[in-house]
């Protein structure tokens, strides 16, 4: 009986901590050659002074040949809420993706 | 007879559960060999499976039937008719024995009562690996081997489970034995986790709070902040992302947190109790590793601060002369609680002179001006968490919990021309269209009032806050349930 009790704590394995999560594989679209004539979408994540910036992308966007939609979270600090995303997705051909604070 | 009625596993008749090492056992081990013969019970014993001699017994050598048959004591007789547990005796009762027998003198020269021994099948020594080996199966994480020749240690932070310390390796029984604490099912799901949005259940808490080092008492308190911390009004999600200091700050309330051992006084927001580092350890490990949060991906802070290792507490209500913030957020007294606020490190504010409460209130006001800046008003809340010797300056006054926050408000109202952007030689500010206006510091709610410290030392400590309200966090109170075993 010992035995037995011994052999299972013996065993060393532990139990994961994560989500296990295995994230499939996805290929990202080609890249397009240019953007005219595409549908830019642009985020205003509600921070400070993100319109200014905003503004001043657009105008190169346009000067481009693309067409661009503008969008607005409600607050920076959570994440878009899920019928705006939507709406970015059905309506714009490109996304721009940026990270900056 | 706690499973009477309920549905047995056992074949109808009378079973009877031994050990030879048990002197109560042994005193009537000749008694169950004639009531063998006469009415034919069943015998099993744990241990010596010659054992009652003379006896037809069968060895329960690897305890499955003493543990589904929840033995928790030799000698145990249980009686099943058809198909269901209709009476159990615990040890030796004459009187028992001879009314489930319909023999009046049984046991005639025994004396009328004796307790029996521990059943095995609850020896401490076994009981974990006995649980783990008939109950693991109830969970459903994935096994990790570790590999012979990898340290165990090292091979957890390796797999980047460890949120820089080291943690205690979740093995099955240890999370068995994790999961004692909680009434609730390893599968029941308690939260959503962000950032990466995963169910959240028991299971996988248990399996953080083992790593965290919780004791299984900790659980369900674990289980609440997490609860609380998983609101869109808390707002874990951009709590990691912002690029401020900030984490959840847990204060635990109720006669519980006393219970399990929790340090409201001395060094109360610092290191040693046991409770107090490892729940709030716990909170933030699940976060990391079954929500996805971890530094330099989500979590975007700037500086950080080191209380997002852990930064739990427990209020001193005992000694408090105001209600409990728990109670003061809407919880009724000697109730267990948490209340999370998302804060940034401690500081202190000193003031060893004041003796009147006008003067000690009117230093905490202006050292609270200065959360994330003097000119900033109305976007951060803060946690007062006040010491003994100051509480008391208000207690001997008469200043209840609203009076003090009542006087703080009057003492924060700011003027325009002061805070205006460009004002006193600092950009930073509020617009201009505010110059002739007062503004208050803080939102109505913004102050939250904790007694808790050692005794001795005449300071407070505020706990700065993040975005407060509806564009950020609101803080959150959440119910301790479902304590102890399923």
């Amino acid at each position: 009986m010992t035995t037995t009790m011994t052999s299972i704590n013996a065993t060393r394995f532990v139990l994961d901590p994560t989500s296990e999560r295995n994230p499939s594989q996805r290929q990202i679209l080609a890249r397009p050659s240019s953007l005219k004539g595409l549908t830019v979408g642009l985020l205003d994540i509600s921070k400070a002074r993100g319109d200014v910036f905003l503004d001043q992308l657009e105008q190169r966007l346009i000067g481009v040949g693309a067409s661009v939609k503008r969008f607005r979270k409600p607050t920076f600090t959570k994440p878009a809420p899920v019928d705006l995303r939507h709406e970015i997705a059905i309506s714009c051909n490109v996304v721009i993706e940026a990270l900056a604070d | 007879m706690p499973s009477s009625g309920a549905e047995s596993t056992l074949p109808d008749g009378v079973h009877v559960i031994v050990k030879r090492d048990c002197a109560t056992c042994v005193m009537v081990a000749p008694l169950l060999t004639q009531l063998q013969s006469s009415h034919g019970i069943t015998i099993y014993s744990q241990d010596d499976p010659s054992f009652p001699d003379g006896a037809k017994v069968i060895h329960d050598a690897d305890l499955s039937l003493s543990w589904h048959n929840n033995i928790e004591t030799v000698p145990t007789v249980i009686k099943v008719v058809d198909g269901a547990e209709t009476e159990r005796i615990v040890g030796w009762l004459q009187n028992e024995w001879s009314h489930m027998f319909e023999l009046p003198n049984i046991g005639d020269g025994l004396p009328a009562y004796r307790p029996g021994c521990g059943s095995l099948s609850v020896d401490p020594d076994k009981v974990d690996a006995l649980r783990a080996k008939f109950e693991g199966s109830l969970l459903t994480s994935r096994r990790v081997e570790i590999a012979s020749l990898e340290d165990e240690m090292e091979s957890l932070f390796a797999r980047g489970w460890t949120d820089g310390l080291p943690v205690v390796p979740p093995t099955q029984e240890r999370v068995m034995r994790m999961l004692s604490g909680t009434s609730l099912a390893p599968s029941d799901i308690v939260a959503i986790a962000p950032p990466d949005l995963v169910e959240l259940t028991v299971e996988k808490i248990a399996i953080n709070a083992v790593m965290a080092g919780c004791l299984p008492e900790y659980l369900p308190w674990v289980i609440a902040a997490l609860k609380a911390v998983c609101t869109d009004e808390f707002n874990m999600h951009g709590v990691l992302a912002t690029t401020m200091p900030v984490g959840p700050v847990i204060v635990c309330s109720g006669p519980g947190s006393r219970a399990i051992g929790m340090n409201s006084g001395v060094n109360v927001l610092g290191q040693g109790n046991r409770a107090n580092m490892t729940i709030g350890r716990a909170v933030q490990l699940t976060i990391r590793n079954v929500g996805g949060g971890r530094p330099g991906e989500i979590d975007r802070a700037a500086h950080g601060m080191p209380g997002k290792l852990s930064f739990c507490f427990a209020e001193d209500e005992v000694g408090s002369p105001w209600t409990s913030l728990a109670v003061a957020r809407g919880i009724a007294s000697d109730t267990d609680a948490v209340t999370v606020f998302a804060g940034e490190g401690p500081r202190c504010v000193t003031d060893q002179l004041a003796r009147t409460p006008e003067q000690l209130v009117t230093s905490l006001a202006a050292t609270l001006l200065t959360v994330e800046h003097p000119k900033l008003p109305l976007a951060y809340d803060a946690m007062l968490v006040i010491g003994p010797e100051h509480a008391r300056v208000f207690g001997d006054a008469g200043w209840n919990r609203e009076r003090v926050i009542e006087e703080l408000h009057a003492r924060l109202q700011l003027k325009g021309t002061d805070i205006v952007r460009g004002s006193h030689g600092m950009a930073e500010g509020v617009l201009q269209k505010y110059e002739q206006l007062t503004v208050s510091k803080f939102r109505p709610n913004g102050i939250l009032l904790v007694h808790a410290g050692g005794a001795a030392g005449l300071f407070s400590e505020i706990i700065g806050g993040w975005a407060s309200g509806a564009v950020g966090s609101e803080p959150v109170t959440q119910l301790v349930t479902n304590v102890g075993t399923r």
